[in-house]
């Protein structure tokens, strides 16, 4: 088994799995009730993308011990390969779902993508996700719009999380080491165009617009997170660390 | 004569709690001021769209979509209407008596009430 292909795939599952952990922070604590359903919906979306992967990754793994369960609550934060974007928390709402749209949309072009791959186990995780991605980018787009087109309030909320998160779309599309076209079969950094053409049109609507010549930060694919980061694990990992083989 | 015309919306839920036109007051004790959606949701091809509960939304595609995420998450649904509560004309619990009481002796309305003749099969 190559060691691309696995980190490929843990750091597909690492981004779905933290996101849906920062999302699931919401959980109870939405701003109303049916979009605290609406955001838990998404989270459990994401959370069973994470959880496909996991499950890929360790049966390639050929090591008995690698489970899923070892994958995500056994690894400390600089073998996590996550977006950095996943990982920051969220202030308010506007954060929230600013960042699914951005998410959803990464998440949508490399799965259409992945869906032509010769692995058929991809493949197929790429094509029941992204029916689900498709949704998750129509719900983020319409609060995006109705927060950025709405009062002032809400927009220079949403512009607010747009300054703070813009940074961190950079990575999306730079390849790491594990994701070179001849490893995934396509170019990634081909997929930023249709990414900013898809963003754009929900901007132009939202009346917001692209931040333009912004310094991007970079390291979460290699295992080098913000300051975030060890706090999440440390909350999402205690169980397992305490109780070791502890079972719902 | 003292029959009470009155309007009710939503069952017996007077306009002023029917979510729409909630005064600010009483927006903070229901954590929104959107208006109520009543949910329809039809299971199955060729059945009928069946009413399935009511829940907040600022408008109707918001509707739909807390609908799919509150009604439908357990495959209950293949389609969704929502109608703002506050079209839903409802009638008065206190005119149960005078509505639905005087259809209770009229027995001959039930087609099981008349006898058929032995020769007429199959009904």
């Amino acid at each position: 088994m190559s060691i691309s292909k696995l980190d490929f795939l843990k750091f597909q599952a690492d981004s779905s799995h933290i996101l849906s952990q920062r999302n699931a922070e919401l959980c109870a604590h939405g701003p109303i009730l049916e979009q605290d359903i609406a955001i838990t919906n998404i989270t459990l979306d994401l959370l069973g993308q994470a959880r496909n992967f996991y499950q890929y990754a360790a049966t390639l793994s050929g090591d008995p011990v690698v489970t899923e369960d070892s994958l995500a609550y056994l690894r400390n934060e600089r073998e996590y390969k996550n977006l950095l974007l996943v990982e920051l928390p969220a202030a308010d709402w506007s954060y929230t779902v600013l960042r699914q749209l951005f998410y959803s949309v990464y998440q949508y072009l490399v799965f259409e993508q992945l869906e032509k791959s010769t692995d058929l186990q991809i493949a197929a995780i790429a094509t029941k996700s992204l029916k689900e991605t498709t949704y998750h980018i129509k719900w983020s787009s319409e609060w995006v719009i109705r927060l950025g087109d709405g009062t002032e309030e809400s927009h220079s909320r949403i512009k607010k999380a747009l300054v703070d998160y813009w940074p961190y779309t950079g990575e999306l599309f730079i390849p790491a080491p594990y994701e070179t076209e001849t490893l995934l079969g396509f170019d990634l950094s081909a997929l930023k165009y249709g990414w900013l053409k898809q963003i754009s049109a929900v901007f132009e609507e939202a009346k917001l617009s692209i931040p333009e010549n912004i310094f991007m930060q970079t390291g979460g694919k290699t295992g080098v997170h913000t300051e975030h980061l060890g706090f999440l694990l440390a909350e999402m990992q205690h169980l397992q660390r305490s109780h070791p083989g502890a079972i719902w | 004569m003292s029959i009470r015309i009155q309007k009710f919306y939503y069952g017996d839920i007077p306009e002023e709690k029917s979510g729409a036109f909630m005064p600010s007051s009483m927006a903070n004790e229901a954590s929104s001021g959107w208006p109520l959606w009543e949910v329809f949701i039809r299971s199955k091809q060729g059945l009928d769209h069946k009413h399935a509960g009511s829940l907040h939304a600022a408008d109707a595609a918001m509707a739909i979509e807390n609908a799919r995420d509150v009604y439908t998450r357990r495959q209950e649904g293949i389609s969704i209407w929502v109608v703002e509560s506050k079209y839903v004309h409802a009638s008065n619990p206190d005119d149960a008596e005078s509505f639905y009481d005087p259809a209770s002796d009229k027995v001959y309305r039930h087609p099981t009430f008349y006898d058929l003749p032995d020769e007429v099969k199959h009904m």
